[in-house]
């Protein structure tokens, strides 16, 4: 399946901005973190489709994941 | 902090007082909001001889506590009709508490047709003319208050909008690199021109430490306080490293960026105009990623941001000006956005109701969508200069709106309603209905466990756990900006539990108190109930605690969400 990946602020660095991969299914957000070499606790937010989900939601054909460190503002 | 100073504008005179015994455990927001309550009639006209202005350190301001220097401005609002109060950074805080000077409080307002500055020292305050500052906006003001006195000076001024009482006119502060920070929403700045006030000027020659009952124990909290700060990622990292802008490409993800005035959740360009961006933009120029409002900030959440050739176009360059500008107003060049934030800051009017106001006049066909060179020439020459065109847009989005019969006005008890969309993101809809202050994120920033889940996590998209969210958040709000400290210390006070027990902690040893936190959100929920008082007996009522009607009609795209709590649901917001 193909799921677009969109990485932000630090996530970044030596990795990429955003990217198409083919991946297997039943993979999940967890799945995905340990493939980017991302430890769980520096995720800060993980959406699917401009939804927050958790690291053991399974990805689907097409979906757009966005993930972010923790950061904030106001 | 001993000393009341007043000073009344109708017959020239200055009073300095003693601290009552009832404003003594009080600061900040607390002792505005209940100075203006005591003072003030509510129904009094918000320009008239019966309005009062108030500034007052924090109760931790002047200490050597991190991120304790932040000053609040109090009155009644000419934008909303309701209390105000609105806090800043810059150095006029840390001074006037050093002084002793535990508030400020201007009344009355001259017969004559003359202008006039305070100057505040450790004698007490002179009244002195100056009708020869009159039409110089905020820079040239700082500019020659630096060369009348030194570089030391603290100021506090207001620039043309301000002199012609436009609502959204806020007071400019100056920062400890002689540029500005401001006291912006709610159009304080015209109550300061009313009085026929430029600019207040502060000498703290003679100023000694603040009092510090047991300096031990502060020491000790102060060090858990400032750990916690910089252990935490968002004050610790994310702040530092991207500014508030950070927050476009995460609000544009979860779909509750408001775009082009509110009609979409996402905006194509948001690439264009977010904190990644503007970071590497930053460094690529060598302007300064990290700066602070005040010297003790440790977060530093503000910027420098230069122009190709390294010269200064803005600082404190915020995500709400940003979005306001960029996604809700359209415009994709981010030097654009700043020379615009630099002109707000020179004109003295507020960059939230300002990048709302000029969004809305797009709406109307007064500016072409996205034109941010024609944006910087209204601001500058329009609402700068006070031609027609310029008051009519200087008094904010909702005269905006009347003036050219709009609907889409996105505004709660006339303010400006900032950079979260409320239909989907639920909880901070609940803060713009229902804040004393009119449409106002910071009184009880939801986005927190809505978006970022800081302090757990509540859907944004659904209703359940909204008010109660917002209620806690506006209660702790109202304390913490009693404090002096920025409201960035929340985020590490929602996550780590000593944090925030040692932000008690300081208070107890300044003061000599035993204060639980039981007794610190009494203080939150007492000044809550004392301002929306003051608002009900100025004829507020529940129906005003609502969000404009097209969020209720208007689905906004990804989700399709609508603004859908019912009246009921929304005022069980006061039940406490
Ligand atoms: S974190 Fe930002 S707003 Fe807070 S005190 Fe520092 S510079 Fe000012």
């Amino acid at each position: 399946m193909k799921v677009t990946i969109k990485l932000f602020a630090g996530f970044r660095e030596n990795r990429f901005r955003v990217e198409e991969r083919d991946l297997p299914p039943g993979f999940t957000v967890a799945d995905l973190l340990r493939e980017l070499g991302i430890n769980e606790p520096e995720l800060g937010v993980a959406l699917i489709n401009a939804r927050h989900v958790l690291p053991g939601q399974e990805l689907h054909d097409g979906e757009v994941i966005s993930l972010f460190p923790k950061v904030g503002g106001g | 902090m001993n000393k009341i100073l007043r000073v009344n504008m109708s017959n020239l005179t200055v009073k300095l007082e003693t601290v009552p015994a009832q404003w003594s455990g009080l600061g900040g927001r607390g002792l505005t909001s209940t100075i203006v309550a005591a003072e003030v009639p509510p129904r009094c006209h918000p320009l008239g001889p019966n309005n009062k202005l108030v500034f007052a350190p924090g109760l931790l301001t002047g200490t050597p506590a991190a991120q304790s220097g932040r000053l609040s401005a109090g009155a009644k609002s000419p934008l909303t009709g309701t209390i105000k109060e609105s806090n800043a950074g810059g150095t006029a805080a840390q001074q006037l508490a050093r002084m002793g000077i535990k508030a400020l409080i201007i009344e009355g307002m001259p017969a004559e047709d003359k202008w006039h500055r305070l100057h505040v020292t450790m004698d007490g305050v002179s009244i002195e003319p100056a009708d020869d500052l009159v039409g110089m906006q905020n820079f040239a003001v700082i500019d020659r208050m630096n060369k009348t006195f030194s570089p030391k000076i603290g100021v506090l001024t207001i620039g043309v909008p301000g002199e012609l009482r436009m609502c959204a006119a806020n007071i400019s502060v100056k920062d400890p690199d002689q540029k500005i920070r401001s006291h912006g929403r709610g159009g304080l700045g015209a109550v300061m021109g009313s009085k026929k006030i430029k600019c207040i000027t502060i000498d703290d020659t003679g100023a000694g430490k603040v009092p510090i009952a047991d300096p031990d124990k502060f020491r000790t909290a102060a060090k858990i306080f400032a750990k916690s700060l910089l252990d935490h990622p968002v004050s610790g990292e994310g702040l530092p490293t991207y500014g508030t802008n950070i927050l476009i490409n995460i609000l544009n993800e979860a779909g509750g960026l408001p775009t082009k005035n509110f009609r979409y959740g996402q905006c194509a360009h948001h690439d264009k105009i977010s904190g990644e961006t503007m970071h590497d933009t930053i460094v690529a120029r060598g302007g300064k990623t990290k700066h602070g409002c005040h010297a003790g900030c440790i977060i530093q959440c503000s910027q420098v941001y230069t122009d190709n050739a390294g010269v200064y176009i803005t600082s404190g360059f915020e995500y709400e000006t940003i979005w306001g500008l960029g996604a809700n107003a359209m415009i994709e060049d981010l030097d654009d956005i700043a020379k615009c934030d630099g002109l707000m800051d020179d004109i003295g009017i507020d960059s939230i109701e300002g990048a709302v106001l000029l969004a809305t006049a797009m709406e109307a066909g007064v500016i072409p969508w996205g034109d941010g060179k024609e944006c910087q020439r209204v601001l500058r020459d329009e609402i700068g200069k006070g031609t027609p065109l310029g008051r009519i847009l200087g008094n904010g989005t909702s005269f905006v709106g009347r003036a050219y019969g709009l609907v889409r006005v996105p505004v709660v008890k006339d303010q400006g309603i900032p950079a979260y969309d409320p239909r989907s993101v639920k909880g901070i809809g609940i803060t713009y209905a229902t804040s004393t202050m009119g449409a106002d994120h910071t009184a009880g920033y939801t986005i927190a466990t809505n978006i970022l889940k800081v302090g757990g996590f509540i859907d944004p998209l659904k209703k359940e756990g909204q008010v109660e969210l917002s209620r806690n958040l506006q209660i702790a709000t109202a304390a913490i900006d009693s404090t002096g400290m920025c409201v960035f210390i929340a985020f590490p006070a929602l996550d780590i539990p000593e944090s925030f027990t040692s932000l008690i902690d300081l208070i107890n040893a300044t003061y000599g108190l035993n204060l639980t936190a039981d007794d610190v959100t009494a203080l939150g929920m007492k000044i809550l109930k004392l301002e929306h008082e003051f608002n009900n007996s100025a004829g507020f009522s529940p129906a005003d605690d609502r969000l404009p009607e097209f969020f209720s009609y208007e689905p906004v795209p990804p989700h399709n969400a609508v603004w859908d709590f019912t009246d009921e649901e929304i005022d069980e917001f006061w039940n406490f």
